[in-house]
């Protein structure tokens, strides 16, 4: 990682200086957009008490359920849970603690963040459980909650294409929550898809600028469809 | 009789304007896309990142990195655009999102909704309903109008906890069209062969009826 070529080819690189008890961050929705390789690697690290924020926590057996099996999770901070089973049977029985946060709340939590602004005002919630013993206040004539931004000791993204420099593209619908998560760890991770030489994406084109990314590695994704729609014909 | 899931989605529809962009929900929002009139064009909004969403894709164009917000694989429309989480409920949250349609277990004549959490069963979470209810500038809500066991779901006050509050401005019902306005809700259309006493017997909240309320007509 000398300099600004952050590329790093083993995954115990990448994930280098995880510890117990550290807030992850982590892109994708639902199945799309997700670091498999460097979930894999949280896995085989066996890294416990993790707060991770994402908007899902996976399925059984794929993505950021597969850290749910030796129970590392202690803390789920997100918006939609509950698509696998292994999950609802740790929420029930009090071993994982959850934070539910609307859709748009998380991804603005990560960007203040990543943006350095401490929180934020939104309607959103407002009058709901998720406003329970936050700060209120009326501006305008609108009422509004006061929401803490998001960072994390490690953010962990998946991306398309990446460059030397760590210049993020992310491809179709997968992009959805890693830019936001790219800006908000003190070490952002991107696993992509291909390694291109600098000069190759278009300065303008390119959607996360290698600033925020720490370290960058070519990762091999499986890809899997959570409901997977097609039409006849 | 009671309206079809198909035919709340018909119904729907018919609030769709030239020019619109709109979210719609999962469930029979979802289908009210198959409804859209002819010769008006909208734009379908999907909160994880596109503007253009288009129908499920071919086998041939099956993708793993185009999906909706249901996380099911969809395509994307000519003139489509993709873009961050962040930004899509920037667009929800700042009021350009010109119609949300989405479900519900309970309204109130306040225009309160309550559509994610029943207490004593699990919580999977509200995803972005409490971002779409509270930036949309014009919100429509679908449900039966009543339980399975005859209880109404349009009540004086909600009983579940809210997704938000005073956001409800019309919901169509697989008994009639309503408008929430000044704290009660105003009977505007009723399903075929439905009557105005059925539709009052089963509205728990205020219900105002001004004059002849006619059917609903569908082409």
């Amino acid at each position: 990682m000398a300099g600004f070529n952050k590329v790093v080819h083993s995954y115990e690189d990448a994930m280098a200086g995880l510890q117990d008890g550290m807030t992850v961050i982590a892109g994708g929705f639902g199945l799309c957009g997700i670091p498999e390789g460097l979930i894999a690697q949280i896995k085989k690290m066996g890294t416990t008490d993790l707060t991770v924020v994402s908007n899902n926590c996976g399925v059984d057996g794929f993505g950021l359920g597969i850290l749910l099996e030796d129970r590392q999770i202690k803390k789920m901070v997100a918006s939609y849970v509950g698509e696998n089973a292994l999950f609802e049977k740790q929420l029930l029985s009090g071993e994982l603690e959850v934070e539910l946060t609307p859709q748009g709340t998380l991804a603005e939590k990560m960007r203040a963040g990543g943006a350095g602004i401490p929180a934020f005002f939104t309607a959103t919630g407002y009058g709901t459980p998720v406003a329970e013993g936050k700060e209120t206040r009326e501006i305008n004539g609108r009422n509004y909650v006061l929401e803490p931004a998001i960072t994390g000791d490690f953010a962990i993204v998946r991306a398309w294409k990446a460059d030397r420099y760590g210049n993020l593209v992310f491809r179709h619908t997968s992009m959805n929550f890693n830019p936001m998560a790219a800006t908000a760890g003190k070490i952002t991770v991107a696993e992509v898809e291909e390694i291109v030489e600098p000069g190759e994406l278009e300065p303008s084109q390119i959607h996360t600028p290698g600033i925020y990314v720490q370290r960058v590695i070519k990762g091999n994704f499986e890809k899997r469809i959570e409901r997977r729609m097609v039409q006849q014909g | 009789m009671a309206l079809s899931r198909e035919q709340v989605a018909m119904r729907v529809a018919q609030e769709l304007q030239d020019g619109y962009y709109v979210n719609l929900g999962i469930g029979i929002p979802t289908l009210v896309a198959n409804y859209v009139p002819k010769g008006i064009e909208v734009m379908l909004q999907s909160e994880n990142g596109l503007l253009g969403m288009g129908p499920y894709p071919t086998e041939a164009e099956l993708d793993a990195d185009m999906i909706n917000a249901g996380k099911e694989t969809v395509t994307a429309i000519k003139g489509a655009a993709i873009f961050s989480s962040a930004e899509s409920f920037a667009m929800i949250r700042g009021g350009h999102v010109d119609l949300t349609v989405l479900g519900a277990f309970e309204v109130d004549q306040n225009g309160n909704i309550a559509s994610w959490m029943i207490p004593g069963k699990l919580v999977k979470g509200m995803g972005g309903a409490m971002d779409l209810v509270a930036g949309a500038q014009n919100i429509v809500v679908t449900m039966t109008h009543a339980d399975k066991y005859g209880n109404s779901k349009l009540l004086e006050s909600c009983s579940l906890p809210l997704t938000g509050v005073g956001c409800v401005k019309k919901i169509v019902t697989d008994l009639a069209v309503l408008e929430v306005r000044n704290g009660a809700f105003h009977l505007l259309e009723r399903a075929p062969g439905i009557t105005v006493e059925e539709i009052q017997q089963k509205t728990a909240g205020k219900l105002v009826v001004d004059g002849e309320i006619p059917e609903m007509v569908f082409n």
